[in-house]
């Protein structure tokens, strides 16, 4: 007879919802740098008023596991599962944050700025919004060969940054009067270089769900 | 280095034709609590029961390899039983106290032993029932007979029984699984405090128990030892894969 099959559903239940949310913070970013390109000030609104969403999905995710914690005394990698699950998703929900914070620049630059956006901002994004692929796959197949490259295109991410920024000093100094402008799209590149640090730490949670380490039950 | 009041090597057991415990190994840390786990039928009582001796009394088994204690080998013909059951106590499933007083029910062993003396039996039977915890809710009525207490109780006056022969090493066989769950806890409770006095040795089937109390635990299965590691360790991250699946219930 197979024992626990409830709750190998309820975990394969909150697995699949963890999945889910991080397909909306690849949804968000990509949409917010969209608008932010296009000007586009209907869907930025849009993002900010969306992200309530993304809040109560964690919430929901933090829920279920406290409540499985709490009914089946998981153990060993069923306990890990579950703690990766609420570090992941406090990962997710900052990441829809920074999508929101990009929706606020695009708000806040209007539709009449004179500045073009940077285009080292729409390549920054494409490798974050691959980095969460790959994160999805590792976590879906607790497979570990990935997080080499998480690293990897997290340091690529960060190179770009540092050249967005550069870039930007300079044209402040020939621009005085764009300056706050030009703010609001270094803070945009500051915002994709956080989302790509977090799925860095996502890699580093399904590391310990997959290899584990120990830790006081006791305490 | 640890001290180590049990070292066991080569333990082979068989009940008449069948092999119950195959080449066990295993040594049971001084002042600790060591949990024993594993489904029924694993050999983990058979295990407990060959550290005191009292599985020579089942009919037709038979014994090789090394147990010792105290560096003492313990199977060999020279060592009396009798003299390792004093330093060796035991606390069973069901708590079996004597129909008799509290007071006298703790005070057992020593006048078998010859102790007469009232002040000395008094002395020791206070110093029992307080190391097992319960001498505050007996303090007023020990002249009363054991068996009207509750089973949480009985056990712990059964704890204070085998204490007071000043044991080194208590062994425990399922100690609370007739226990409500406030019991329970007490006598968890009561298990690690005891640890600084005594060596103990837990079986339970309860594995959230052995994972709260215990400092290392053993997991068996068909006789053999699968998995013997600290406590954290086996729960957080076993090693063996059968050890996992019996663990987090997913056993068979």
């Amino acid at each position: 007879m197979q024992t626990r099959r409830f709750f190998n559903e309820e975990l394969q239940q909150l697995k699949l919802e963890v999945e889910e949310l991080a397909e909306d913070t690849k949804k968000v970013l990509t949409t917010s740098v969209e608008a932010l390109y296009n000007s586009d000030l209907k869907t930025a609104q849009r993002i900010i008023e969306e992200d309530h969403i993304y809040n109560e999905k964690e919430q929901h995710i933090n829920d279920s596991a406290l409540v499985m914690i709490a009914k089946q005394q998981p153990v060993a990698s069923d306990l890990r599962r579950l703690i990766a699950a609420i570090k992941i998703s406090s990962d997710l929900e900052r990441m829809a944050d920074h999508g929101k914070n990009i929706a606020k620049a695009t708000l806040f630059l209007g539709d009449d700025h004179p500045i073009s956006i940077h285009s080292t901002i729409k390549e920054m994004t494409e490798i974050a919004v691959s980095m969460v692929d790959i994160a999805v796959k590792g976590y879906h197949n607790e497979d570990i060969s990935f997080a080499r490259v998480l690293a990897e295109k997290d340091d690529k991410v960060d190179e770009l940054y540092g050249r967005v920024t550069k870039d930007l000093l300079e044209l402040t100094a020939n621009n005085p009067d764009q300056i706050q402008y030009i703010m609001q799209t270094a803070y945009t590149s500051r915002y994709i270089e956080r989302f790509a640090d977090h799925l860095t730490n996502i890699g580093e949670s399904i590391l310990y769900l997959v290899k584990g380490v120990s830790y006081d039950l006791n305490e | 280095m640890e001290k180590h009041s049990y070292e066991v090597e080569n333990l082979n057991l068989w009940y008449g034709s069948s092999q119950a415990l195959h080449e066990v190994k295993m040594d049971i840390p001084s002042n600790q609590v060591t949990a024993i786990i594993g489904p029924s039928g694993c050999g983990k009582s058979t295990f407990l029961k060959a550290l005191n001796r009292m599985v020579e009394m089942v009919p037709g088994v038979k014994v090789a390899g090394n147990i010792k204690y105290n560096g003492d080998d313990i199977l060999s013909s020279k060592y009396h039983p009798e003299e390792l059951r004093t330093k060796v106590g035991m606390v069973f499933q069901h708590p079996n106290p004597f129909p008799k007083s509290i007071y006298d029910n703790v005070a057992f062993g020593a006048r078998v032993k010859g102790i007469r003396k009232k002040a000395v039996l008094d002395e020791m039977v206070e110093k029992s029932l307080k190391r097992a915890a319960i001498w505050d809710e007996v303090k007023d009525r020990l002249n009363k007979n054991a068996m009207g207490l509750s089973g949480g109780q009985q056990q712990r006056i059964c704890i204070a029984r085998a204490i007071a022969n000043e044991p080194d090493v208590v062994l425990m066989d399922e100690p609370t699984s007739a226990l409500d769950p406030i019991s329970t806890l007490r006598v968890e409770e009561l298990i690690q405090q005891l640890k600084e006095h005594y060596t103990i040795v837990v079986v339970t089937h309860n594995m959230q128990q052995a994972s709260r109390i215990s400092d290392r635990t053993a997991f068996f299965l068909n006789g053999e030892i699968i998995e013997y590691d600290n406590t954290d360790q086996i729960f957080s991250n076993p090693r063996d894969r059968r050890t996992e699946d019996y663990i987090s219930g997913r056993f068979g």
